[in-house]
């Protein structure tokens, strides 16, 4: 360490003109910087202003937990959907994964006298909780090995899956529901810890993990630095292949879950469940910052967020009355807007 | 003598086509910084791809600390103790400086989260040990391009490897972090540490080098130690044959000027001012990194400019995009020509005829009787080998893609045509003939702007040849005074310093 030359006074007073350079350009354009950092965090408290001007009704702690039960199904999704796009990929796969995996759940779930499984009847719920979770880790488990080892577009890899894993939960079932779900099933769904519902609880605990995982582990940071540069990745030493198929597993995962949540909230597991959920998971991602168009970039606080914007909006619409086809036209153009001052604010980065 | 840390022995590597390095040899001493000089071409890149894995070489061996090896990636490189600064491999932009440095060997807790602040002081004391004045928690995305050079190069030294491969580390940085760095390579060779240094500036060779190794056309000259020689003996051997009979060159009589710049400024280049004749070749030569590229495709519009004008016939035109520069009779050849130019999976005839298409409607309908006619004329004329024209480009030699990519702006009929480095990737043979249908051209009327790092080439081809150096115009040079070693003193910036000196 102590064998560098020691450093000349030319390079020491440079390296300060440097250093206060660096300064004054920060002080200058921190606003800017700032607003375009923060910017859909202010967006979303501009919509919670209006939102309350617009009717009386929001502002309520029923309406609110409402919103956010709502949009956590979603929610979970777009958490591991913002990981595979940040890793430069994409999941079209996941609201098919729902179905499949809530079936599985819920025939290992339901009630002694109407058991899917009679030998099973009667196990405990955790076994249901991880057979959804794993048939979800599965799904995203092929669809990694299909993007790492055959290198064709995760597009087309998750597009099979989409379809293959729709298939699957009709076959599994014969296309129908199976409900009579047990109690402590259903509490997945319906149930409340101190007064705040399960999926909440679930999604804040998901989204304080995922955070962790995308944002501190080297887990993470390979995720951002393969979307970010491949090619740098590779040569750094990391096992890309390996970081593509986890983050996919992951969000499998996490598509699994959404799936326990949302058949124990109607009390049912339906194959045709979750129908569309990919691109609300995608739509949450992108509007929360997670750029499609470049990699590696992305945060889990942009995504909830970003579900959150949805979610108000739809609250907000139904509450003023708007026709359900007004809220897919604003919602479209809210996605695309998004979108359109990623691609600015990416540019102003250059 | 000190032993040697790297023999590479009768390396050899072919493309299809082109026999890009023959027999080439490289000994490295230990505790060395040794200059590997050539041209644009001559095998520098190509040999030091097969060094660090990134080719495998068709034949010849490689003993690293007096070990056969035989490297099969950067990484398998790197574990051995070769680290390289990548000129083409661009960092990750929007993660920070700590976190590109130290990518794949992050430092951890207890509980096995990336360590932040470990990671954040092991940079700074890294950044700071070697004079970067650069934040670790910045993000790439928002360092100026000398800082992500200097980044790039404390990441190279960060892997503690005995041998550093530095492809032109200079490129992008100032005099005074030039002089910083030339200091960190001398404390890492009283450290033992052997460097490879690629450079296309002399007085930094001769500043901080010991030996020296020159490559031509892909073969080797020589090596030797930096005493023993000149700034001419050295450009001598890096230039050193004689001028083929490949440029059929024919003097064209003065005619009027078509084209004149006036004091055009833009990114990477400021205040170029230049005139154009009917008839003539006009030639811009440069290193990498001169702004030839960008100065070019920023009058044809490109790319914005930032002031100056261009008068064509006299007359002020305002060119904002490509489309009004086509409209005003200019035509540009990309340096690229799978990126920016062909359809790779088109075919020959719709090559050709893309710019075009507007001149063959009928209605909606495109008149593909009057395109193929037109395109065979284009074949037959420039000769292009291919057995039908709805052959895909993609299985045409480079020569003969050029020629189409060639035949297409013919077909919009230009005044100005511009080629940006025309036979780079293309085998002797077909040089030869884009030569020959350039002095056609010529002699047809059109204005040629050619840009090439190909010396001869360019002094082959040339009526006239301006010369840039990092942005700037250095001067001009008609062909009766134009020599290989007046040309490469002008482009290294050699007669600044000795101007302003």
């Amino acid at each position: 360490m102590n064998s560098t030359a020691p450093p000349t006074t030319k390079a020491s007073s440079f390296r300060a003109t440097a250093i206060s350079a660096v300064a004054r350009h920060a002080t200058g354009d921190k606003l800017r910087a700032l607003i375009s950092q923060y910017g859909i965090f202010l967006i979303f408290g501009l919509m919670i202003i209006v939102a309350s001007f617009l009717s009386p009704a929001f502002l309520t702690t029923t309406n609110i937990v409402n919103v956010i039960r709502q949009m956590s199904i979603i929610g979970l999704i777009a958490l591991g959907v913002t990981g595979v796009i940040v890793s430069g990929g994409i999941d079209l796969s996941s609201g098919s994964v729902v179905g499949a995996a809530c079936v599985v759940a819920a025939s290992l779930a339901q009630l002694p006298d109407r058991a899917f499984y009679p030998a099973l009847a009667g196990s405990p719920v955790l076994v249901a909780v991880l057979a959804g979770c794993g048939v979800g880790a599965l799904a995203g488990l092929v669809n990694g090995l299909l993007v790492a080892k055959t290198g064709i577009p995760p597009f087309i890899a998750t597009l099979g899956m989409y379809t293959a894993a729709r298939g699957a939960a009709m076959l599994y079932t014969t296309g129908r529901p199976l409900s009579h779900l047990s109690d402590s099933y259903n509490v997945i769904g319906q149930g409340a810890f101190l007064s705040v519902p399960v999926p909440i609880l679930i999604l804040i605990v998901m989204a304080f993990v995922t955070h962790i995982l995308y944002s501190r582990t080297k887990f993470g940071k390979y995720i951002y630095a393969i979307g970010g540069n491949e090619q740098a990745a590779r040569v750094s030493g990391i096992n890309v292949g390996r970081y593509k198929i986890l983050i996919y597993t992951y969000a499998g995962m996490l598509s699994g879950l959404a799936g326990l949540v949302v058949s124990s909230r109607i009390g049912s597991g339906q194959p045709g469940l979750g129908v569309g959920y990919e691109l609300d998971g995608i739509a949450a991602a992108v509007i929360g910052g997670t750029s499609l168009s470049a990699g590696g970039i992305g945060t889990i606080p942009g995504t909830i967020v970003g579900a959150l914007i949805i979610g108000v909006l739809n609250n907000t619409l139904d509450l003023v009355n708007v026709s359900a086809y007004w809220q897919q036209i604003i919602k479209g153009g809210i996605i695309v807007g998004a979108v359109v001052l990623d691609q600015r604010k990416n540019r102003g980065d250059r | 003598m000190s032993e040697h840390v790297l023999r590479m022995q009768g390396i050899s590597k072919r493309f299809p086509g082109v026999h890009a390095l023959d027999q080439v040899q490289l000994n490295v001493r230990k505790g060395t910084v040794h200059a590997l000089m050539g041209e644009n071409g001559a095998g520098k890149s190509t040999l030091m791809k097969c060094l660090i894995g990134i080719y495998a070489p068709d034949s010849g061996t490689i003993e690293f600390n007096g070990q056969p090896v035989s490297i099969v990636n950067t990484h398998h490189a790197l574990s051995m103790g070769i680290s390289m600064i990548h000129q083409e491999l661009s960092p990750i932009p929007h993660m920070t400086v700590a976190e590109n440095i130290f990518l794949g060997r992050e430092p951890l807790t207890w509980y096995g989260l990336v360590d932040m602040r470990e990671l954040n002081r092991r940079t700074s004391e890294l950044l700071g040990r070697l004079g970067i004045a650069v934040a670790p928690e910045k993000k790439m995305v928002e360092l100026s391009i000398a800082n992500t050079q200097l980044v790039e190069i404390a990441k190279a030294i960060s892997y503690d490897s005995s041998l550093i491969v530095m492809d032109e580390p200079t490129s992008a940085i100032t005099e005074a972090e030039v002089a910083n760095l030339h200091n960190i390579i001398r404390s890492l060779r009283a450290r033992g540490v052997s460097i490879i240094y690629i450079t296309h500036k002399m007085d930094e060779v001769f500043n901080i080098c010991d030996e020296v190794t020159v490559l031509r056309d892909g073969r080797y000259v020589g090596t030797n130690p930096i005493q023993a020689l000149s700034h001419d003996l050295l450009i001598q051997k890096m230039v050193g044959r004689e001028l083929t009979a490949m440029f059929h060159k024919e003097e064209t009589p003065v005619a009027e000027p078509i084209l004149y710049v006036r004091n055009y400024s833009g990114k990477r280049f400021r205040g170029v001012s230049f005139q154009v004749r009917r008839g003539e070749i006009f030639g811009v030569a440069g290193l990498m990194g001169a702004g030839r590229t960008e100065l070019l495709e920023t009058i044809f519009g490109v790319h914005p400019h930032t002031s100056g004008e261009i008068y064509l016939h006299g007359k002020r035109v305002e060119i904002r995009r490509p489309s009004d520069s086509i409209r005003h009779g200019l035509a540009l050849l990309t340096e690229d020509r799978k990126l920016s130019g062909l359809y790779m999976n088109a075919t020959v005839r719709d090559n050709i005829s893309i710019a075009n298409l507007l001149r063959y409607l009928a209605g909606p309908f495109v008149r593909f009787r009057k395109v193929a006619a037109d395109c065979e004329r284009m074949r037959q004329a420039l000769r292009i080998k291919t057995p039908s024209l709805l052959q895909k480009v993609r299985n045409l030699s480079g020569g003969n893609q050029q020629k189409v990519l060639i035949s297409r702006w013919l077909l919009t009929e230009p005044e100005i045509l511009i080629l940006d480095e025309p036979t780079r990737g293309i085998d002797v043979g077909a040089k030869a003939e884009i030569y020959r249908l350039m002095v056609d051209l010529a002699r047809s009327g059109k204005a040629i702007i050619m840009i090439s790092s190909e010396l001869p080439e360019i002094l082959g081809m040339c009526d006239r040849i301006m010369v840039m150096h990092e942005g700037d115009k250095v001067g001009e040079l008609v062909r009766a005074d134009a020599t290989q070693e007046r040309i490469l003193q002008m482009a290294t910036g050699l007669n600044l310093a000795t101007a302003s000196a």
